[in-house]
């Protein structure tokens, strides 16, 4: 019997496999398709302290085997999120969610993050210091190894979960921000988020995204986001979830190899939305074609 | 919503650049007039979007417009291809709020969803007018069956090549005694029909789209009771909702 179950920062999961954050919403979506306690876990839209619209549409563009998107962080805000929508969620998921937080400055950061971190239904924090996507906040901070540093420091001091960093790939170095991370109290590190890009629109001879740029994600990031994974593995001690352009069962068991110990799968949901089952449902037989009997014996198989 | 494999029984020209595709598959998911499907092409990353004009137990009408590689390689699927679709998605149209005398004004591609609602308007005994606006003569259709299922149909094109010379919202305000609206159109259009227009209503919206069932906010539009997903929330939202009424 092949066993799924991973451990990512001291919560077991049934398996590596976590709907990422902005391709899932808040789960009530998916859990109309299917029962989404098959899932690890999920981690769900990017909360900030007030309510956000975002960025002027259009904020979605298209490129070979992948997409851009500029949302720019809509979300109702951390009181609705705490008040309403983590009560309700706990009729369709019973498992711990993933909370992904965004902010614009370390106050804000702090304040979510321990906010939300009481919720019952909350087992991590996700700390968004990577979304390309808005000004003045976000990926900022996870730019340079001390200001990375920084929040995570202060963050680290409030929350009651185990807190996810969720790094850029738009850095030179990213296994050096990780290792400041690690150094000042994470107990994870995600990545990566989106990579910063764009199109143009050649009759209109102007950018398709309003915003003009935007976050680069889906299949073709696959090998870049790989790459950072395997570096980042080998810079800290402390668990490490990849993402990036990962969209089947090869692609899960490659991240764990790379050092994944869990695997978080963005943009596939929004083209299949029953892509997580289906990579679920197929794990065991790809463990068992591939002489795989404890799914976490893989991670960081490939170093 | 439902993710379903449909097979193409007919895909044919019907105006310039617009193609009308009618499909096999299950169609359960639909409940409304107004709602859409997503479309899995293959080489194409995301899902395009598109309006359903007509359904029944088992087939599915789809008019649409070639607007860039994705929907110009749909032009080119042949009968018996099979196509990956998300159905069943969007609110549509609310008919409860028609009145007797409705009036349906649709701008170019914008026109297909109303053919539904219209159809299903008549057959509860209301008598819905119609105004449909295209650029030109070479881009109208499906004049001759709004005319089956319409208590009266009225053109207008831009160039005066067919029907009224002008806009929709010109035939607009020569209608006088109609009990409520329903358009669908490009944003502009939209707009001047919700300005135009004697009574309340409702619009049906176009937005690029990620997912297309509410899980990525890509798109997104202001209402008076905050942001919502037009994939999810809409596409149709009433005139007093948007933001951009006046």
């Amino acid at each position: 019997m092949a066993d799924m179950t991973v451990n990512l920062c001291g919560l077991r999961l049934d398996n590596p496999v976590i709907p990422a954050s902005g391709t899932f919403g808040y789960g009530a979506e998916f859990a109309e398709l299917y029962d989404i306690n098959i899932l690890g876990t999920f981690s769900f839209k990017g909360t900030t302290k007030q309510a956000r619209f975002g960025n002027p549409t259009p904020r979605i563009a298209e490129c070979s085997a992948g997409m851009l998107n500029s949302v720019g962080l809509q979300n109702p805000g951390i009181d609705e999120v705490c008040g309403k929508i983590l009560p309700a969620m706990k009729k369709y998921f019973e498992k711990p969610v993933m909370a992904n937080i965004g902010g614009f400055s370390i106050e804000e950061y702090v304040y979510c993050c321990e906010k939300i971190s009481q919720a019952e239904n909350v087992g991590l924090v996700e700390l968004n210091i990577s979304c390309p996507n808005v000004h003045g906040g976000g990926m900022s901070f996870g730019t340079s190894p001390e200001s990375a540093a920084r929040v995570t420091e202060a963050v680290r001091k409030v929350c009651k979960k185990p807190l996810i960093v969720k790094l850029s790939p738009n850095v030179t170095d990213i296994a050096a921000i990780a290792k400041a991370c690690e150094d000042a109290g994470a107990d994870g590190i995600s990545l990566i988020n989106t990579l910063l890009g764009m199109r143009i629109d050649i009759k209109k001879r102007r950018p398709v995204l309003a915003n003009k740029k935007g976050g680069f994600s889906g299949d073709a990031v696959f090998p870049a986001a790989l790459r950072m994974v395997y570096e980042v593995y080998e810079a800290v001690k402390i668990p490490v979830v990849g993402m990036g352009g990962v969209s089947g069962v090869d692609g899960v068991i490659e991240m764990m190899m790379a050092g994944a110990a869990a695997v978080e799968i963005g943009s596939a949901n929004l083209v299949d939305p029953f892509i997580c089952k289906k990579i679920i449902e197929a794990l065991p037989g790809r463990m068992e074609e591939l002489g795989i009997a404890r799914l976490a014996d893989i991670v960081g198989a490939a170093h | 919503m439902r993710q379903a494999l449909f097979t193409v029984a007919e895909n044919e020209r019907i105006a310039d650049g617009i193609y009308q595709m009618t499909l096999a598959g299950d169609t359960s998911a639909f409940s409304a007039p107004g709602q859409f499907v997503n479309v899995k092409l293959d080489g194409f990353y995301l899902r395009r979007p598109i309006s359903v004009c007509d359904y029944d137990g088992n087939t599915l009408t789809l008019i649409y417009k070639v607007v860039g590689g994705g929907t110009g390689a749909m032009s080119k699927l042949a009968r018996g291809a099979s196509l990956d679709l998300l159905t069943g998605l969007g609110n549509g149209f609310d008919l409860s709020k028609s009145g007797d005398t409705p009036l349906i004004v649709g701008g170019g591609v914008g026109v297909p969803p109303l053919y539904r609602l219209c159809r299903d308007l008549s057959a509860q005994g209301k008598k819905p007018t119609v105004i449909l606006g295209f650029n030109s003569e070479k881009d109208l259709f499906f004049l001759d069956e709004f005319k089956r299922i319409a208590h009266g149909v009225r053109v207008a094109t831009a160039d005066g090549s067919f029907g009224e010379k002008g806009f929709v919202t010109d035939v607009m305000r020569t209608v006088s005694d109609y009990s409520y609206f329903y358009a669908c159109g490009p944003i502009p259009m939209l707009k001047a029909v919700c300005r135009t227009a004697e009574t309340d209503g409702q619009v049906s919206l176009e937005e690029r789209m990620g997912c297309g069932f509410g899980a990525c906010m890509g798109c997104a539009v202001e209402t008076a009771e905050g942001a919502k997903r037009v994939c999810k929330d809409g596409p149709v939202f009433t005139k007093e909702a948007l933001k951009w009424q006046i």
